[in-house]
């Protein structure tokens, strides 16, 4: 088994958290791994992107070929779309609705998520909402994450262990709000995937 | 970071960076020096951030500039204790004089030289290749292709030091650096005790010391080639099909494997982690087959070499011919491409994408030293504003447009005085803090002597902030700097850059800019991610309330 990731995001936005959670999960199932991002941006607003593999089989490359990518995770939306050209036909592209307007050319946002919603297989999430009444806009990653997860090919149990030990030291009420909005993401990948 | 301690199970998930610094701790390091740098900062961090080097007085202190840092490693080496230094590419510029020099004097504990480059420039003002410098020292480089790799090259590049009293190059790129894999680590080994070379004056490069020790390096130099013959790191993988060789650098390997997953190219292959290149294998592959790609992520430094200048004989492609992109880091597509194979696409980039270009932080003091200077100058034409390398480049962006020049470290001020010889008065020069003690300080010196009409801006925000908010040398020195370098106490301007004091602000620069000698204006507010993180370290241990 093998999935080919790609994160989007703005810096800031907790992409590496959900790169942390999903590569736990990963080597506690005795998968290989290989994360790739480029640092240095991602404090100044900039657009930020990691790679992120895992495979039953060693992995060669670090960055995903081009039309290879199982899944882009986004936390934005115009991010998304930046690293079409990686996804597969087969592929997945997950993204949350609530645009990080930091630019002053953004596109009309109802444009943005129509692009996305031409996307044969996508999940178009308010993450920002969900989030909130999970208890914290801050998790809006973490909605993301577990809108994904039907599609990592990993149990949820353990996305929830790795969540719980990640987070572990920032105390139970953090630990819980961030299994709400893994759940809560999770809920809508379920109840929206088929259609 | 947080996820290496997070993973310590048999296998650590590291950065190559990461990796480049267990192998140094494991392999008996006394001294890290370096100067901030992508994508080599992380590999000191890690050194900085080690319980194990703290017990074991490992020195990871950032040094002023990368000339400093590779001259004091050599003083490490010379006193038989075994020292690194990291940079990254353009950095090696830096260091170059005490770099290439290094390779004559030799090294006495083992000495190792990380070059980070940066192919593709995803945060650097150039993409050269410091494999060259290595060729140009005569010393040994090593260049992994994984991140495991990256660790073991570490014990193994200080044996071979060691072995012939060299410093060794160990070279990387972007996508290692900052990169995680699983990494397995050996044995951890003691730092050597102390102790001098056996000659005394080894190291004094008078030209009747310097030819003798230049001839026992070019007497060395076909034992590195021996040594790279034997290497664990080079490797030829043979094929029957032999209509072309592949030739793959470091991470090349990687995006060749790719193309083909189940693992066997069908033609013969050699890899390279060990230089100078193994002859007897580079013979091999040129006598066996009808010719030779080469793929290396760089400059087409081994391409160039064995095409020679006219191109005849062999046909090697690569950069060079068009079969890869001349310039730009290598990726999986492009290694697809070079084989003849089918080249992989996903959906278009639909036509609303715009840029998002970084940009300095809400709040940042640069914004108002930018406005500040926007105004002051506005009754000039522009065109007079000299920049230099840090977070404040940005200010070339819009909104601001406010700087005309960024080259490299120190430029700003030199630039902006040889401006002024030329005429253009008044001259303009932005620097960082931390920038002026790497390299401006002595064209401030210059431009005193000259009693040059420029005006200096020294933006002090108390950090290296570009490259992740490191401390700045400059630290509660700049006045004092300024004034030992003959600097006039009235025309060193301090202001604390907020909205509220951009009419002061404005009012100095006016009266700066009109004095003809020089000025040093210095903007002095804390960067706000510095801030930001000295608040989160400060309240770390305690428990937080979900926010």
């Amino acid at each position: 088994m093998k999935k080919d990731i790609i994160l989007a995001g703005v810096g800031g936005q907790g992409i590496l958290s959900i790169a942390a959670v999903i590569g736990y999960t990963a080597l506690e199932q005795g998968m290989f791994l290989k994360q790739s991002e480029v640092h240095g941006m991602s404090q100044r607003g900039g657009d930020v992107m990691s790679n992120l593999r895992i495979s039953d089989n060693e992995i060669a490359s670090d960055l995903i070929p081009f039309g290879k990518a199982d899944l882009i995770i986004a936390v934005e939306p115009l991010e998304s779309l930046r690293y079409l050209p990686y996804l597969s036909k087969q592929g997945w592209l997950i993204s949350s609705s609530t645009p990080f307007n930091n630019i002053p050319n953004y596109p009309d946002i109802r444009e943005v998520l129509d692009a996305i919603r031409e996307i044969p297989q996508h999940l178009l999430l308010d993450t920002e909402t969900m989030a909130k009444e999970a208890g914290s806009v801050k998790a809006a990653n973490i909605v993301i994450l577990g809108a994904s997860a039907p599609f990592l090919g990993m149990e949820f149990g353990l996305l929830e262990d790795a969540i719980r030990f990640i987070f572990n030291k920032k105390g139970d009420r953090v630990v819980d709000l961030n299994l709400r909005a893994l759940n809560a993401g999770k809920e809508f990948a379920d109840l929206h995937q088929h259609n | 970071m947080a996820l290496q301690r997070l993973f310590y199970m048999p296998k650590l998930l590291l950065l190559g960076d990461e990796a480049i610094a267990q192998g140094a701790l494991d392999a008996g390091l006394s001294g890290i020096y370096a100067y901030p740098g992508t994508p080599s900062t992380e590999i000191t961090e890690y050194v900085q951030k080690s319980k194990y080097a703290r017990a074991n007085g490992i020195h990871s202190q950032w040094s002023t500039n990368e000339k400093t840092a590779m001259e004091a490693a050599l003083g490490m080496s010379y006193a038989g204790k075994r020292a690194m230094v990291c940079m990254k590419h353009v950095g090696l510029n830096v260091a170059a004089d005490p770099f290439v020099n290094s390779a004559i004097t030799g090294a006495n504990g083992g000495l190792i030289v990380v070059a980070a480059d940066d192919p593709s420039m995803h945060s650097s003002q150039n993409e050269q290749d410091s494999r060259f410098f290595g060729k140009f020292a005569l010393i040994p480089i090593l260049e992994p292709s994984s991140q495991q790799e990256a660790y073991d090259m570490v014990h193994y590049g200080f044996d071979l030091s060691e072995k012939y009293l060299v410093p060794v190059l160990l070279r990387i790129t972007t996508r290692m650096a900052h990169s995680r894999a699983g990494v397995v680590r050996r044995e951890v080994r003691n730092q050597n005790e102390a102790h001098l070379p056996s000659d005394l004056r080894q190291f004094v490069l008078l030209p009747a010391i310097a030819r003798r020790r230049y001839k026992h390096l070019l007497n060395n130099y076909p034992h590195f080639g021996t040594e790279s013959e034997e290497s664990p790191f080079n490797e030829y993988i043979d094929s029957h099909h032999r209509s072309k060789g592949i030739i793959v650098c470091g991470l090349a390997y990687n995006y060749l494997m790719e193309n083909y997953p189940e693992g066997k190219v069908p033609y013969p292959v050699l890899r390279i982690g060990q230089y100078p290149l193994p002859r007897n294998l580079v013979e091999k592959m040129a006598d066996e087959c009808d010719e030779i790609l080469v793929v290396e992520d760089g400059y087409p430094m081994v391409e160039e070499l064995l095409k020679g200048y006219l191109g005849v004989g062999l046909k090697i492609r690569g950069r060079l011919d068009g079969t890869i992109p001349r310039d730009g880091e290598l990726n999986p597509n492009i290694m697809a491409v070079a084989l003849g194979l089918e080249d992989t696409y996903g959906l278009p980039v639909p036509s609303l994408m715009v840029g998002r270009p970084p940009m300095l932080c809400s709040g940042c003091p640069h914004i108002d030293s930018y406005g500040a200077l926007n105004e002051a100058l506005s009754i000039l034409p522009k065109g007079r504003v000299f920049s230099d390398i840090g977070c404040y480049t940005l200010g070339a962006l819009h909104p601001y447009e406010a700087i005309n020049s960024c080259v490299d470290m120190g430029a700003s001020i030199t630039m902006a005085k040889g401006a002024a010889d030329a005429g253009l008065v008044p001259a303009v020069a932005v620097i960082g803090d931390s920038t002026f003690t790497h390299s401006g300080m002595t064209g401030l010196l210059d431009a005193v002597i000259e009693k040059s009409p420029i005006t200096v801006l020294i933006l002090d925000n108390a950090t290296t902030a570009m490259t992740g908010g490191q401390e700045s040398a400059a630290m509660g020195r700049l006045e004092d700097i300024c004034k030992g370098l003959g600097v006039e106490e009235e025309h060193i301007r301090v202001i604390r850059p907020l909205k509220k004091n951009h009419e002061e602000f404005v009012s100095i620069l006016e009266e700066e800019l009109a004095y003809q000698g020089v000025s040093v204006i210095i903007p002095r507010r804390e960067c706000i991610v510095a801030i930001d993180k000295r608040m989160r370290d400060k309240f770390k241990n305690t428990k937080t309330v979900a926010s």
